[in-house]
């Protein structure tokens, strides 16, 4: 079942009504139903793999706490002291780890398998050719359950949580079921964490206007960016990609930028989505982009963009890989060739280029998502090498600390992101590097007025509507910047508040891109 | 008082923009494609008729109720739209059966082969124009395509939201008021474009009609026994080859079956006085104006003769609201005749 659909909004309206007409215990029950009907209405069979995934997550976060607790009784019925209560807890951290990386094995296995069969039989079918081989290994058709990506991280990241101590195993296996699949966010996020999340999804949440008022704007806009927005640049996406080699030169750049656009509007807007979705509801899902475009640099725009997950993998890899014996080891032998100054950054980087190779395939089971991962990682640590050389160049010429100079270093930001992604972009990096090349050499403006813009799929009309958005993205973000742009609404005059939830609804409803769309062709009867 | 005074004020601009914006968004059918506005037109009708006419392109473009009234008094309406299945017939008959009981009920037989819908657009054009009622919702529920929604008939808004990049002038033109565009539910065209052959039938995998259209034809055959309607049962002519003997023999035993009078006008061509030279506008698969009067001229013969229908032109109302209609069908033909003698073709159609 699609946000963007009519099934969607009955479905939704139903259970905010059930939600609420019910008394406060049985409520997180309401949203449990919902999420696994939700969940079931993607194809029954998938269920198995998340009832695995919390079955499992629960039980062995259970035994984690066991083995914890049941150590520290009898550390102290054995009044155990010193040297021999630190050998007892190394032993007890032992068995919680072997518990830990049971679930790591199944959880990650199963992902493993249901995401990256077909990219291993893919690049094993590669080898034998390179060999000489005959024949190859046929894929399999296997459709992914619905948010496994998603509900996986959030699985790994309470079982990791509760292996660090860091919060109680919780004691309700339906709680635990309904946090994996908690309806609004279980398709594209945001990744939530246990011990945030509950404390507003289990909550007993009495009806509150406002509340669902700000929900429902929240819905509203993105809507707007995911309707109105993204699936209207997408013909444009999905014309220059498919057709690289009559769309190249000045429409290359045209494709990257509407990339980024789509990309934009369909992940920002289904968030914000889910974001308001779990506002009717009272729960709070934590937010996943802060004005991406606005960042200055790289480094910055990862702080902004998909934040959620990019914790997770700070938190859950980059740290304990970082901090790891085995990166320890290679730092100690990096020393001699490096010496110790060079050499201590060696964790970082490995680290990093690590935790960026996941990020990568984590967005897609294919090299090009490998590509780009390792792309941005490779940028990031250049940066971060070169911030020296950056730091004198400010400190150097004044103009650097201009308007001008922080909206080019915007622009510079956005362009680099956008040539990054092309990567996912096109069918293969090979394409994706050649395309580079015609970005860089073969811009030929002229192609744009020879009539090949038809190619592109919109029509005149589209592009103004496309045109006009972009600015408006840009004036929400400006007030974003300052405060949260409803609060800024709420204080205007009630004629205004009307204009702008009104208008924003007017546009969705008319130049959203739903439907079956209007053909006047299909309407003549030709029958013959 | 004034907060509640505001949230009026505030809804009521709300219906009224939303309202506005579906009436400016619907297609019009005043234009080029004429056919969705036949079925809504029947509302307009003031003076009952004896004969309903039920089906499928085949009647609407083939049957003309002027040259009904003008030869035998015969007084008609066609509901019929382009690909109408027979669920839709049968709905539209029961729409019907709530503002009048005809006397005879034609039912056109070639839709009985139709499994489903094949596009959305025809079911669009049959089943928006009915005023609400069971029998519309009934229609849609059980015609609709997969890709359709009753949401959408509901606030036809949501179908057409994507029509703003194609507005016409006609559509700020009849945004208050239509015109009326068909004679009775007939689709007058008077250009010929004469027959020159049709490739030879492909061979059917199985020529059984489907379940659902038996169903539709026994709820209309026991809908006008029930109401003491006389249903007949035609084929119109054509040189489309698309009524192979299987689909005629299960017809014919139809209405053996239930006593019903079965018309098959392809095999009374040569009587009804065809010429495919001249009698159709599509190369022998519909009729033209010439041809549509002289299947009526036969059909009204032949239901006066075996099913007694009136004559009612002796019926000053009537023959008052007549009177209209053939003035507006002869000013139509003329214009079209008229076009056709200085370019040559239909300007509206092309």
């Amino acid at each position: 079942m699609a946000f963007v659909s009519y099934e969607f909004l009955a479905f939704l309206a139903v259970f905010v009504l059930v939600y609420y007409v019910l008394p406060g215990r049985f409520r997180w029950m309401v949203l449990l139903a919902g999420s696994l009907l939700f969940y079931l209405a993607s194809g029954i069979r998938y269920i198995v793999f998340l009832l695995i995934t919390c079955v499992s997550i629960f039980g062995l976060t259970l035994w984690m706490e066991r083995i914890h607790l049941a150590g520290k009784e009898e550390m102290k019925n054995q009044g155990m002291k010193g040297e021999e209560k630190k050998a007892f807890r190394a032993k007890l951290k032992k068995r919680q780890k072997h518990v830990l990386q049971l679930g790591l094995f199944v959880n990650l296995g199963i992902l493993a398998v249901v995401k990256y069969t077909n990219f291993a039989i893919w690049n094993v079918n590669q080898w034998l050719h390179f060999f000489g081989g005959e024949g190859e290994f046929g894929f399999v058709s296997w459709a992914l359950p619905l948010g496994i990506s998603y509900y996986t991280l959030q699985a790994l990241g309470y079982l990791l949580d509760v292996y660090h101590g860091k919060y109680e195993a919780e004691k309700n296996p339906f709680r635990l079921l309904l946090f994996l699949s908690f309806f609004p966010q279980v398709v594209q996020g945001p990744v939530s964490r246990f011990d945030k999340l509950k404390e507003t999804l289990f909550e007993e949440h009495a009806w509150f206007g406002q509340r669902i008022c700000r929900g429902m704007e929240r819905m509203l806009w993105g809507f707007f960016k995911k309707l109105v927005v993204a699936d209207r640049v997408a013909p444009v996406v999905m014309a220059v990609g498919q057709n690289p080699e009559e769309l190249g030169g000045i429409y290359v750049l045209a494709g990257m930028l509407a990339y980024t656009l789509q990309l934009y509007g369909d992940f920002t807007g289904g968030i914000d989505i889910a974001i308001g979705c779990g506002e009717l509801f009272g729960v709070e899902l934590p937010e996943n982009f802060d004005r991406p475009f606005s960042a200055e640099s790289l480094a910055e725009y990862w702080r902004r963009w998909h934040m959620s997950l990019m914790q997770w993998f700070r938190e859950y890899v980059f740290y304990p890989l970082a901090g790891s014996k085995s990166v320890s080891r290679i730092r100690k032998l990096g020393e001699r060739f490096f010496g110790k100054k060079a050499a201590s950054r060696l964790p970082m980087y490995i680290a990093s280029l690590i935790t960026w190779f996941f990020t990568g395939i984590w967005h897609g089971a294919s090299w090009n998502f490998v590509i780009w991962g390792m792309v941005n990682g490779v940028i990031l640590l250049a940066s971060q090498e070169a911030a020296p050389l950056y730091r004198r160049f400010h400190k150097a010429y004044a103009f650097s600390n201009t308007p001008v100079y922080h909206r080019f270093m915007t622009l510079r930001t956005l362009m680099m992101v956008s040539a990054v992604q092309m990567f996912e972009y096109y069918a293969s990096p090979l394409t994706a590097i050649r395309m580079f090349g015609d970005l860089a050499f073969v811009w030929d403006i002229g192609r744009l007025f020879d009539g090949s813009a038809a190619l592109l799929g919109i029509t005149l009309a589209d592009f103004a509507v496309l045109f006009l958005s972009v600015p408006l993205f840009c004036l929400v973000g400006a007030i974003q910047a300052k405060e949260d742009i409803r609060l800024w609404v709420e204080r205007k005059s009630g004629l205004v508040r009307f204009l702008v939830w009104f208008g924003l609804f007017l546009a969705v409803l008319i130049l959203g891109v739903y439907g079956q769309g209007y053909d006047k062709q299909n309407f003549i009867y030709n029958q013959f | 008082m004034k907060q509640k005074i505001r949230t009026i004020g505030l809804a009521l601009t709300v219906i009224v923009v939303l309202v506005g914006l579906q009436r400016l968004l619907q297609p019009k059918y005043m234009g080029q494609v004429i056919e969705g506005a036949f079925i809504g037109e029947y509302y307009k009708e003031t003076t009952p008729h004896d004969l309903l006419i039920l089906g499928d392109c085949e009647v609407y473009e083939n049957i003309s109720p002027v040259a009904l009234w003008e030869e035998f008094g015969i007084t008609s309406y066609i509901r019929g739209s382009a690909n109408q299945l027979p669920a839709q017939s049968y709905y539209l008959l029961e729409d019907t059966l709530r503002y009048e009981t005809p006397r005879a009920v034609l039912f056109h037989v070639a839709a009985m082969k139709m499994e489903g819908q094949d596009r959305e657009a025809y079911n669009r054009m049959t089943m928006e124009g009915m005023k609400w009622s069971s029998s519309k919702w009934n229609a849609i529920c059980e015609t609709k395509m997969e890709e359709e929604y009753m949401l959408e008939y509901i606030f036809p808004l949501l179908r057409y939201h994507s029509r703003w990049q194609e507005l016409e002038a006609d559509d700020f033109t009849y945004y208050w008021k239509r015109d009326i565009v068909s004679h009775n539910g007939y689709y007058m065209r008077c250009d010929v474009k004469p027959a020159e052959g049709f490739p030879a039938a492909r061979r059917q995998a199985s020529y059984h009609f489907p379940d659902s259209s038996w169903e539709y034809l026994n709820r209309m055959e026991a809908l006008c026994r029930e109401k003491g309607i006389d249903l007949i049962l035609m084929k119109s002519p054509s040189q489309y080859p698309a009524w192979p003997e299987e689909y005629e023999a299960q017809i014919e035993e139809y209405a053996k079956e239930h006593n019903l009078l079965y018309i098959n006008c392809l095999e009374k061509q040569e009587e009804i006085g065809l010429d495919f030279s001249k009698d159709t506008y599509n190369g022998g698969l519909h009729l033209n104006l010439y041809g549509a009067e002289k299947l009526a001229r036969y059909l009204g013969g032949r239901l006066q003769e075996e099913i007694g229908l009136p004559d009612h032109r002796r019926e000053e109302e009537l023959q008052r609201v007549w009177e209209q209609k053939c003035g507006f069908y002869y000013e139509q033909q003329e214009k079209q005749e008229e076009e056709l003698r200085t370019c040559g073709f239909l300007k509206q159609f092309q």
